[in-house]
């Protein structure tokens, strides 16, 4: 399916200057979907996930307005259209 | 954003802050700064390290955003420009199952090593780069060890903060954990040992383990290699074998607890102390901010306090917060949690504030142009 991933402006320069990449229509999970962007934005994926792998704790990624965290993490199924979200959470500064 | 614009002969203070870093700069009369900066901010700053090695002029930063972690970055002209590598440049193999939380120091390696530098970070590891910080790599030996599994993070994190390049032996390194003690190589990092002979361990019922101790910070004398001073989590030690034994010279300050050490780049004998009251109010003593120096190898100490506020000043020097620069009467400063740089060009005898108004100042280094 193919679905588009939001980028936060702290990673932009890290994504061509983009807001938003699009992928396409061979992710089925947002797992599937991370791997499509750090393939095309290999820089953004050691800001969003830590050495191990993990989602960093102050990190949080949403599909469709559901946090990943509550609905499947890596596994969280994608629909068509799928919109999925890079957002720092509410700590730091 | 301002950046400074230095010249030959200045003086650089590299200023990391829990909000970011700052670059002040001034000529070598050292009263009137400049500040570059804020660079990286909201990111926490521990380490940065001037690299004038090979004809560089490279400044290096490790800053560590909430949010999106730490990489080490550099920049060759003097802050207005830094690198931003796309894959994180210092982190742990995944065979390791450990996460990089902090980059701790930045240490650039001997004159005769132009393109080595060293890492400490947190949890406890040293990384290593041989290629001037393009890749860096865990250094195994310590990783291995086999008291790791020991080691006990302090209040900061398990972290390794203090990088110790023997200036004589190559192959000799010296390294500071908290909470795990001191380990030295003497064989290029195959191999470790603690060496924490006389060092104490107030906290553990063994008070003078063999590894373990909270060692807050240790200095080298690059004019007598065997000269060092330690400041410890309760102690204050001196050296005369490179650290291989230690001796208590806590004599005549208000405390022996702290964290920040400088050593007078020439003069083996001398060195700055900034005593907090203790490690349960880590504050200085008595609401008076008092650098104490010893100018006798810590036979004695003395309070240096012309140009420091005397009253109401409650505040805190961390174990990066105390610098010297290398000019002739050396520069001394430091920097406070409450966000305040204190300077002095005569080794002590009087400061001035420099700057105030920062976020809480985590390290100052120094660099002369």
């Amino acid at each position: 399916m193919s679905c588009v991933v939001l980028i936060p402006g702290a990673l932009r320069e890290l994504a061509d200057n983009r807001s938003q990449v699009p992928l396409d229509g061979r992710a089925a999970s947002i797992g599937d979907a991370l791997s499509l962007l750090w393939n095309e934005c290999p820089g953004v994926r050691d800001r969003v996930l830590t050495e191990l792998g993990d989602v960093r704790p102050h990190v949080n990624i949403f599909v469709d307005g559901e946090n990943i965290r509550y609905a499947g993490g890596m596994s969280a199924p994608l629909r068509e259209g799928s919109e999925i979200m890079i957002v720092p959470a509410v700590s730091g500064g | 954003m301002s950046h400074v614009t230095p010249r030959a002969g200045d003086v650089l203070l590299l200023v990391g802050t829990m909000k970011g870093a700052f670059i002040l700069r001034a000529d070598a009369q050292r009263r009137d700064w400049d500040v570059g900066g804020p660079y990286f901010p909201g990111s926490a700053v521990y380490a940065m390290a001037y690299d004038g090695r090979a004809g560089r002029q490279r400044i290096w930063a490790g800053p560590n955003s909430m949010h999106w972690g730490g990489t080490l970055r550099s920049s060759d002209d003097y802050g207005q420009t830094w690198t931003n590598p796309e894959e994180a440049n210092v982190k742990f193999p995944a065979a390791t199952g450990v996460a990089l939380k902090q980059i701790w120091q930045i240490m650039p390696g001997r004159d005769g090593e132009p393109d080595t530098l060293y890492c400490g970070v947190e949890p406890a590891a040293i990384f290593v780069s041989r290629d001037a910080g393009a890749t860096w790599r865990l250094n195994d030996g310590l990783w291995n060890h086999p008291q790791r599994p020991r080691w006990e993070p302090g209040g900061g994190g398990l972290c390794l903060h203090t990088i110790l390049l023997d200036p004589v032996d190559a192959n000799r390194v010296r390294v500071a954990i908290s909470t795990g003690g001191m380990y030295v190589t003497e064989d290029g990092g195959v191999s470790w040992r603690p060496s924490n002979h006389g060092v104490r361990a107030d906290f553990l019922p063994e008070k003078y383990p063999e590894f373990g101790q909270c060692v807050h910070k240790v200095v080298q004398s690059k004019r007598r290699p065997d000269r060092m001073f330690l400041q410890n989590h309760w102690g204050l030690y001196r050296s005369d074998d490179r650290g291989e034994s230690w001796s208590d010279i806590a004599n005549g300050v208000p405390s022996d607890f702290g964290f920040g050490l400088a050593i007078h780049p020439n003069d083996p004998e001398s060195a700055w102390i900034v005593p907090l009251e203790s490690d349960q109010f880590r504050c200085t003593p008595e609401g008076k901010l008092r650098v104490y120096r010893t100018r006798d190898a810590g036979a004695r100490w003395e309070p240096l306090s012309n140009g420091l506020p005397q009253d109401g000043a409650y505040e805190t020097v961390l174990r990066d917060g105390v610098a010297v620069d290398s000019l002739d009467r050396t520069g001394v400063y430091f920097g406070t949690r409450s966000g305040k740089i204190f300077g002095s060009s005569n080794e002590g005898e009087s400061w001035a504030e420099l700057l105030d108004g920062l976020p809480p100042v985590i390290s100052v280094k120094t660099a002369a142009v």
